[in-house]
């Protein structure tokens, strides 16, 4: 019988796309949509997803929650414990279209709401902190119920199948966004579940993948010391736990905790500023275990905006343009040339180097 | 009447014998002599260790050391050696008495563990044109950093200790070992940009060139401690206990202990240098905690303070204690680790093997989430890079060798360390003995060494898809067993080939 993802660690190979405005204009999936379509060969038809940022400006104080449930029971277990945990505002069935490819789908729901104040005051950690808490719980403690997106003004849609008919599925031509990212999957095998798809969410975090770490288990062995579980083994799961730990919990700045992953090489640093190499040296040695090895390229969407990285030897192709306000990132040129014929720019982004894209003030 | 055969036999070719003499004169055990026509050379073979340094030295290669072929009834109880232990103490009423290490057929993990390598999905790396990084450092480490607005570093590192290979030479004191034996070693840690240790025989005056290559030790004899000798090395250790001998001190026989030997540990010429069993003034948890305290005080905070403990049964919790006393390192040697000199029942039968004791330890400091707050350190027996890939991949930071450094310093295993005869001029203060190991070339044999095994552990870096040993550090998945039981398995935290 063949393990589901998280019984068993799947390698697989991807491929990625982005776009963001920097104006915080909001525009359709359509384009993503395409750009990773283009890419079809880099997938199997074994998981495709995205995210989209500023997608929900009438709800963009409370925590969406997206749901994957295998049967009524498990709605009806999860349901129980959002409401006793949350004021949901609003909730309903995730809008779908039929779409041929796309078989076996479970229910997917999504849910508002805000922190309640009385359960606040018991605890002393934040909101994030205790939503985090929650999604940890469910995923872990209800059976057949899967918190697949849980940030604010945000989303993930993800289901088997190929990427280009993912979006077709989930109607994203439908929402707007500013900030769009796009996986397609091609895992080496894989029993088909849903929440195995990507991106891997979790609070605003997102995360496109493609590459397969080596480092993986001294990753998942460090994180595991601050409370995370690697429950699906995946290495988008362990990355953003990396990135949640250092970032949202430790406070550290995200182009830092970037440089933590993709360390720059003790050569590098040996030729440093005093000062510098101080701080990288520092940084290398507390932070050892969160060095990524192996070869990867990463698309990581938050709060604090969009963020590219490339393993040090640049051992997985990413590619980035700009035309207007508009950013954009692939694994492969021509998946950002067919959405943008003539870019202004268009270069690979280098190896170990950190792009990073804010985000603006979105325009609703 | 002898009641015990010898255990090696001299075969000399008369063929080939041309009466130089040269084994005469070099066998400090006097194996060979002339005859009384000066001439005929005999060998009394009772005598014989099997050191080789004979057949080492004869000109024409006359010599082989062989087995002396005695038949036995059978009996797979009352073995030869357990014969010949029982009537070597009935003749003395003395405890048996080894040098070197455990030498029994226990199971050596490192031998049915397998390394992964990278095909397809993530590519493997060459190192040869990609940089290979095993930089180590040691010491402890906050939980996390912290920067003020500017971005500058506010958090203050406790002290750490840059290596440039995650390989150590491990404590052999002067006194255990010869002047021009440590020389060697410290000679090498310096080229090598790694360390070696004082043992517990203090700092010689003649290797304070040396001191920012040295881990200065302190154990229960105290032997050569004072604050010079604390402010000159790099790392202080507390020594515990010792793979080799858990639970017992050491014992320096007063032949060992010349001018020199007892200028450097501050004890009389000719007196035995007893370490005893505990330390006297650590009798708890709470105890070692004031040491550590009290030599970072010593020192103002500006040394990292290691404690070595013997790998035993319950050395996860011990680990855990230690680590939450203060200690910034922690060594663990286990049972098949070396020694100038220990009873042969407790080298034989007391401690476990450091492949367990590293595995459980580092997954019990990481279920108490304080494994990356200290560094660990394996130590007793690391035979090759392979042994020491695989200890990194359990979850060590470094490890410490010993026994290598001095095999390629000519030591044949003789396992006679206790006698001070060694004819390789290792383990002895005999000055005719001393003087046959040459610093100068003995450091570059060792050099040659820890090279070979540094670039033979990027080769296996590169192979798993890592360019970096932080990468390896924990990364079980990197291992897989081989023929271990679901026990074994369990403990060592990895999964069996095939899986
Ligand atoms: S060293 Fe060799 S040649 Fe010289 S006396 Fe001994 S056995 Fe004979
Ligand atoms: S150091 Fe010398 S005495 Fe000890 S085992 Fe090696 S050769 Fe024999």
């Amino acid at each position: 019988m063949l393990l589901r993802e998280g019984e068993v660690r799947i390698p697989s190979g991807c491929a990625i796309s982005a776009i963001t405005d920097t104006s915080g204009e909001r525009f359709s999936g359509t384009d993503i949509i395409e750009s990773i379509a283009l890419m079809h060969d880099r997938s199997n038809g074994l998981g495709g997803g995205f995210a989209a940022y500023g997608i929900y400006p009438e709800f963009k104080d409370l925590y969406a929650f997206h749901i994957f449930y295998d049967d009524n029971d498990a709605r009806v277990k999860t349901e129980e414990f959002l409401f006793k945990h949350y004021d949901i505002e609003y909730f309903e069935q995730i809008p779908t279209r039929k779409t041929k490819s796309i078989e076996k789908a479970p229910l997917i729901w999504r849910y508002f709401g805000a922190v309640p104040n009385s359960k606040m005051k018991k605890n002393d950690y934040d909101d994030d902190e205790y939503t985090a808490k929650c999604v940890i719980r469910v995923n872990n403690e209800i059976k057949g119920a899967y918190i697949f997106s849980s940030g604010k003004n945000m989303g993930a849609f993800k289901a088997v199948g190929y990427p280009e008919d993912v979006g077709e599925y989930y109607m994203l031509d439908g929402y707007k966004a500013h900030t769009w990212t796009a996986h397609g999957r091609f895992p080496t095998n894989t029993p088909g579940w849903w929440g195995g798809a990507h991106p891997f969410t979790l609070l605003d975090w997102s995360i496109v993948h493609n590459g397969e770490i080596s480092s993986y288990d001294a990753n998942r062995r460090f994180v595991e010391q601050f409370g995370y579980r690697c429950n699906l083994q995946t290495d988008t799961e362990v990355i953003t736990y990396l990135f949640d730990l250092l970032v949202r919990r430790q406070g550290l700045k995200l182009d830092m905790s970037a440089s933590i992953l993709a360390a720059p090489e003790w050569t590098v640093i040996d030729n440093m500023p005093q000062k510098e190499k101080e701080l990288y040296t520092a940084l290398r040695t507390v932070y050892s275990s969160c060095l990524i090895n192996g070869p990867f390229s990463i698309l990581v969407g938050s709060k604090h905006g969009l963020l590219a990285l490339n393993d040090r030897l640049k051992l997985r192709s990413l590619i980035t343009a700009k035309k207007g306000s508009k950013i954009y990132f692939a694994s492969e040129e021509s998946a950002i040339r067919i959405i943008c014929p003539e870019p202004e720019e268009i270069k690979a982004v280098e190896g170990g180097v950190p792009v990073f894209i804010p985000f603006a003030e979105v325009k609703d | 009447m002898n009641y015990t055969v010898p255990e090696f036999e001299v075969e000399r070719n008369i063929n080939r014998c041309i009466s130089c003499g040269a084994c005469v004169r070099q066998c400090s055990y006097e194996v060979h002599y002339f005859d009384d026509d000066g001439k005929t050379v005999l060998a009394d073979e009772s005598k014989c260790v099997a050191c080789h340094r004979c057949a080492a030295i004869c000109p024409t290669r006359a010599i082989k050391i062989k087995k002396y072929d005695m038949a036995y009834k059978e009996h797979s109880n009352w073995t030869p050696v357990m014969q010949k232990e029982i009537n070597l103490q009935a003749a003395t009423g003395g405890v048996l008495l080894s040098g070197m290490s455990n030498n029994k057929p226990y199971p050596i993990y490192w031998d049915k563990i397998l390394l992964n390598a990278s095909q397809v999905t993530n590519p493997s790396i060459d190192p040869l044109r990609e940089p290979m990084e095993i930089r180590t450092f040691l010491g402890r480490k906050p939980e996390k950093l912290e920067f003020n607005e500017n971005g500058e570093l506010k958090t203050k590192l406790p002290p750490q200790i840059q290596l440039e290979t995650p390989i150590m030479f491990s404590a052999m004191s002067f006194g255990s070992i010869s002047f021009n034996a440590q020389k060697s070693l410290a000679m090498a840690a310096k080229e090598l940009g790694t360390l070696f240790n004082t043992g517990e025989g203090g700092l010689h005056p003649k290797l304070e060139e040396f001191k920012d290559y040295a881990v200065v030790q302190v154990a229960s004899g105290r032997f050569g401690v004072h604050k010079g000798y604390l402010e000159s090395g790099r790392f202080i250790e507390i020594k515990i206990g010792q793979g080799a001998k858990p639970g017992i001190g050491g014992h320096l026989p007063g032949e060992k202990v010349t001018v020199e030997v007892s200028n450097a540990r501050m004890i009389p010429v000719g007196s035995d240098a007893i370490s005893p069993a505990p330390h006297h003034d650590i009798y708890s948890i709470e105890d070692l905690r004031q040491l550590i305290w009290s030599l970072k005080e010593a020192t103002q905070y500006k040394k990292p303070v290691a404690v070595k403990i013997a790998a035993v049964h319950n050395c996860s919790a011990i680990v855990s204690g230690v680590a939450r006393a203060g200690a910034d390192i922690i060594v663990m040697d286990g049972f098949r680790g070396g020694t100038g000199a220990a009873p042969t029942r407790i080298r034989d039968n007391v401690g476990i093997p450091i492949e367990l004791a590293l595995a459980a330890v580092d997954k019990r400091l990481r279920d108490e989430s304080i494994r990356n707050t200290v560094s660990l350190v394996a130590a007793g027996s690391f035979r090759n890079s392979a042994d020491i890939v695989k200890a990194i991949a359990l979850g060590a930071d470094a490890v410490y060798v010993a026994s290598a450094p001095l095999i390629a310093m000519g030591c044949h295993m003789c396992q006679q360390c206790h006698s001070g005869k060694c004819n390789w001029g290792i383990a002895t203060q005999r000055p005719d003995l001393v003087k046959r190991l040459n610093p100068e070339i003995m450091y570059k044999r060792v050099v040659n060494l820890i090279d070979a095994w540094n670039h033979e552990i990027k080769e296996m870096l590169g192979g798993m898809g890592l360019n970096s040993i932080d990468s390896l550090r924990g990364n079980r998945l990197m291992l897989r067993g081989i023929g271990l039981t679901e026990k074994e398995l369990e403990i060592l935290g990895i999964s069996h080939a095939g899986e």
